[in-house]
């Protein structure tokens, strides 16, 4: 334990990307976590007499064309937001990884089938996927959640694939099976490790795409569905008043660049790990 | 002497191609426990291709494989790839040319040196993983064993990790150490300093070892018997003292010849 607290320290010291990443989604994640059981209002009432007020004590980041608290809303919008992409991110990164690990490594028949399965996805737009999935189960987040994981499957599936093809050729690998590693062993404990920064990084695009893909499914009307928020959806609201009151968009827009550049540095830093 | 490995009338054919390349032809080779045979011969002569075939390395489905493989009842050739992994880095190891790559850059030193361990024989303790993998990396002649144990490859030398790779294949205490041109990657004092090791090895454990090499003074300083390879098959095999005082091939004498002596200078060579 004490050896991963000093790894950690000296990374920090000497990476400034990670401890950039650290702090910007530690800062996001506290104002989400703070979000979950107080808000300074509550993120659905509207005020008919402060509607699209400017940046004030009363309403830090000012309020919508509804009376409704900005900040408050953005609390609560970036949980859903998070939740979507970190969520997007398991499910394709997970299922992706294993079916690129096991094509990758097998090859044959299996990698055959498997690829032009995953070429048929790659073909299919993934909004919709996603407009087939809600209107089968109906809008809300989680069927967002499910349909924008399918469809982020393909990439890495293709990115773990040619960075196992890389791998199991590697002298290393050969000398493991001569050890006796078993297949499993070989393909998750042995290669797996050694691609993981380039998965750190497209875990980290990956997350910035499920950002952007959330925006542009709920400005379509597929995700969370009004009153609630998510920063996406706020943004699209937020556009026809960009000019008469650009705090609308300006804070939903900030929370999501930074909530990209914070993961975005952490995978910069993750991958100069030392 | 007991004889622990059996190699008779071996044959490795490549099939990628339409007409077929025949690399190693009629090999035989008796293992005797605690003994050292070299193999020799030229880039291409099929030295490497027995080797790997005793490993049971070759399994690729462009590959036609005859003969027997003896060791330990089984024939290592016609096995199933249970068996035949129940012996790769337990009882058979093997250790190759290319240092600099042949360990896992993300993994810690000692968790390489335990791999064989923690796979063949799983009821060992951790704590007692740990304590056989660092005096194993200390019988190496790695004198820092405690550090290095947590070091990863790209912090050692190349001697250093060609040790490191003994040690990961010996931790097992196998009964075949094969050594595929172990040296060559290495500058000279480095070789001199890995064949003494293998000797100390051979000689404290009583492991055969297959040392194979084209380096033929090597060859000389370690092994008892040697066989002679050109062209997939075996031209001359016998007492390494015998081939090198009577060479009876002339691809075995052209070899000899082929080694820099110290004691000439540059006019007798040009004389001789």
């Amino acid at each position: 334990m004490s050896k991963v607290r000093k790894d950690l320290k000296r990374n920090i010291k000497s990476n400034p990307y990670l401890l950039a990443g650290l702090i910007i989604t530690g800062l996001i994640l506290i104002m989400t976590i703070v979000g979950i059981f107080w808000t300074p209002y509550e993120p659905t009432a509207m005020n008919a007499s402060e509607k699209l007020k400017g940046v004030s004590l009363r309403h830090l980041m000012g309020t919508d064309n509804m009376g409704r608290d900005i900040f408050s809303r953005v609390m609560y919008g970036s949980r859903i937001t998070l939740l979507i992409a970190i969520g997007t991110v398991a499910i394709g990164a997970g299922v992706g990884t294993i079916i690129g690990a096991l094509t990758g490594y097998f090859g044959g028949m299996l990698d055959e089938v498997m690829m032009r399965i995953i070429d048929a996805l790659f073909a299919f737009p993934s909004i919709l996927l996603a407009l087939v999935i809600v209107s089968v189960f109906g809008t809300g987040w989680i069927q967002l959640l499910v349909s924008l994981g399918i469809a982020f499957v393909p990439s890495f599936a293709r990115i773990v694939r040619g960075e196992v093809l890389r791998c199991k050729n590697m002298d290393y690998v050969e000398n493991a099976r001569l050890q006796g590693v078993s297949d499993f062993r070989m393909i998750f404990v042995h290669i797996v490790p050694n691609i993981k920064g380039v998965m750190a990084s497209s875990i980290m695009i990956g997350f910035n795409n499920a950002v952007l893909a959330e925006a542009g499914l709920s400005y379509l009307g597929v995700g969370s569905q009004p009153p609630y928020a998510s920063l996406g959806k706020m943004l699209s609201d937020a556009q026809q008043y960009m000019f008469t009151m650009p705090s609308y968009v300006l804070f939903p827009g900030a929370v999501i660049v930074l909530m990209v550049l914070g993961f975005a540095f952490l995978g910069e830093g993750i991958s100069r790990w030392k | 002497m007991e004889i622990i490995l059996d190699v008779t009338d071996l044959h490795i054919e490549f099939h990628d191609s339409d007409t077929p390349f025949v690399a190693v032809e009629d090999f035989d080779l008796m293992l005797g426990k605690g003994e050292i045979v070299g193999i020799v011969g030229e880039s291409g002569s099929g030295k490497s291709m027995s080797a790997l075939a005793i490993a049971g390395l070759l399994n690729r489905k462009s590959l036609k494989k005859s003969g027997r493989i003896m060791f330990d009842g089984n024939d290592l050739l016609t096995c199933d790839r249970k068996t035949l992994r129940s012996y790769q880095g337990d009882e058979i190891s093997i250790i190759f040319q290319e240092p600099m790559t042949s360990l896992n850059p993300v993994k810690r030193i000692g968790w390489q040196v335990e791999e064989p361990l923690f796979i063949h024989h799983p009821e060992v303790s951790k704590e007692n993983r740990k304590f056989m993998a660092i005096e194993m990396l200390r019988s190496v002649g790695l004198e820092n064993a405690d550090d290095v144990y947590y070091m990863y490859p790209h912090e050692l030398s190349g001697g250093m990790r060609q040790r490191v790779m003994i040690a990961a294949a010996m931790i097992g205490d196998p009964k075949i150490l094969i050594a595929d041109e172990p040296t060559t990657a290495l500058d000279v004092t480095v070789q001199a300093q890995i064949v003494e090791l293998l000797k100390k090895l051979n000689k404290e454990r009583k492991t055969s070892i297959i040392f194979i090499s084209h380096d033929l003074s090597l060859v000389n300083q370690l092994c008892q018997r040697v066989i002679v390879m050109q062209e997939g098959k075996i031209v001359e095999s016998g007492r390494t003292s015998d081939i090198f005082t009577r060479p009876r091939d002339p691809y075995t004498k052209k070899l000899i010849a082929a080694i820099p002596r110290i004691d000439l200078s540059r006019d007798d060579k040009d004389n001789e």
